[in-house]
């Protein structure tokens, strides 16, 4: 009898004070090593603003260029360049690599493909003619110049 | 006699935790695509040789050159805010001016940059073009701008579609981005 006494008396709890602290570790690590942007931008990026936004609703159906200032000048020049996923492309790689793109779709969708070019404010017309050029030839019609939302509404 | 310490139960603490890392995960959305859409034309090599007589007063001429500074119906404009109204009204002029278009059909807005003119200039006029032809979209649905563009970015939904039908009769959006000039690179 004397044995079972003893053994209720032991604390059987696990202590519970610092499960908060594991979740909160946790949450700081996920929240610090989570990346949403699956490649990076080598390119300035300083979006332009406007109004008039429309929202793509399918996101598997969008595809990034990104248009701008290399971010090492010493190594790539001052020229605006064009990236594509990791690499920088010329414009004349353009057909090639949307018909890349186009093969990751279901065949149904592949005239849906709409290219989001993000282009930097300073960017000249000259280059994103060119681009717009070759998806033209390419048959990527649908395009969207990702612009950021101005903040006062002008009327 | 040792006093027991007073403390705070803290067990309840993870479950907290785990309700604000719930309620975020809940409420946070990867930001969607936004910004200004438009459709290309046919590739150069697919289109025919038209003939297309276009009549004067039926294009509203935009032009920008290397320098960012504007041409409006051959007149400069330094000052933006007035631009929108004015497209607007090109738009909506049913040939009661002789020299503005003579139907929402037969209108075209054309734009012109040059190679040198920066993609911020562009995208600002572009802005205020597309905001007028969906000013007057919005305005033949009865419904706010950004409703309208609301609906036209998910035609998927029936009531958006209505909207947008209603919207875009007879006024179909004709803005004609030429190929830029090749004076400043």
């Amino acid at each position: 009898m004397s044995k079972f006494k003893k053994k209720a008396q032991v604390k059987q709890d696990i202590p519970t004070s610092s499960m908060p602290d594991v979740v909160f570790m946790l949450l700081f690590f996920f929240m610090v090593t989570t990346e949403l942007r699956e490649t990076a931008i080598d390119v300035q990026q300083r979006i332009p603003e406007a109004s008039q936004l429309r929202k793509l609703l399918r996101k598997s159906l969008v595809t990034n260029l990104y248009i701008g200032e290399p971010r090492k000048t010493e190594q790539f020049g001052k020229e605006p360049k064009i990236q594509a996923d990791d690499v920088f492309i010329e414009p004349k790689d353009i057909i090639l690599w949307v018909n890349r793109q186009k093969d990751l779709l279901a065949e149904n969708e592949r005239d849906q493909l709409t290219v989001s070019l993000k282009v930097d404010n300073e960017a000249k017309r000259g280059i994103i003619a060119d681009v717009e050029t070759e998806l033209r030839k390419a048959n990527a019609r649908k395009i969207l110049y990702t612009t950021l939302e101005k903040k006062k509404e002008e009327k | 006699m040792p006093r027991s310490t007073p403390e705070i139960p803290n067990a309840s603490m993870a479950d907290i935790a785990f309700l604000l890392l719930t309620f975020f995960l809940v409420t946070t959305t990867i930001a969607n695509d936004r910004g200004l859409s438009i459709q290309l034309p046919p590739p150069p090599e697919a289109q025919q040789d038209v003939e297309v007589k276009i009549q004067e007063h039926n294009m509203f001429k935009i032009q920008i050159n290397s320098s960012d500074a504007l041409l409006v119906e051959g007149n400069p404009m330094s000052d933006l805010s007035g631009l929108k109204e004015e497209i607007k009204k090109f738009i909506l002029n049913k040939g009661a001016d002789p020299l503005s278009s003579d139907s929402p059909e037969k209108a075209i807005v054309s734009y012109k940059t040059d190679r040198g003119t920066s993609h911020k200039k562009f995208i600002e006029v572009l802005d205020l073009i597309q905001a007028a032809y969906y000013d007057v979209y919005a305005e033949q649905a009865g419904v706010t701008n950004a409703r309208f563009r609301e609906a036209a970015s998910d035609l998927n939904n029936p009531t958006n579609r209505q909207i947008y039908d209603k919207g875009r009769q007879g006024i179909p959006m004709q803005v004609s981005i030429a190929e830029p000039t090749k004076v400043g690179n």
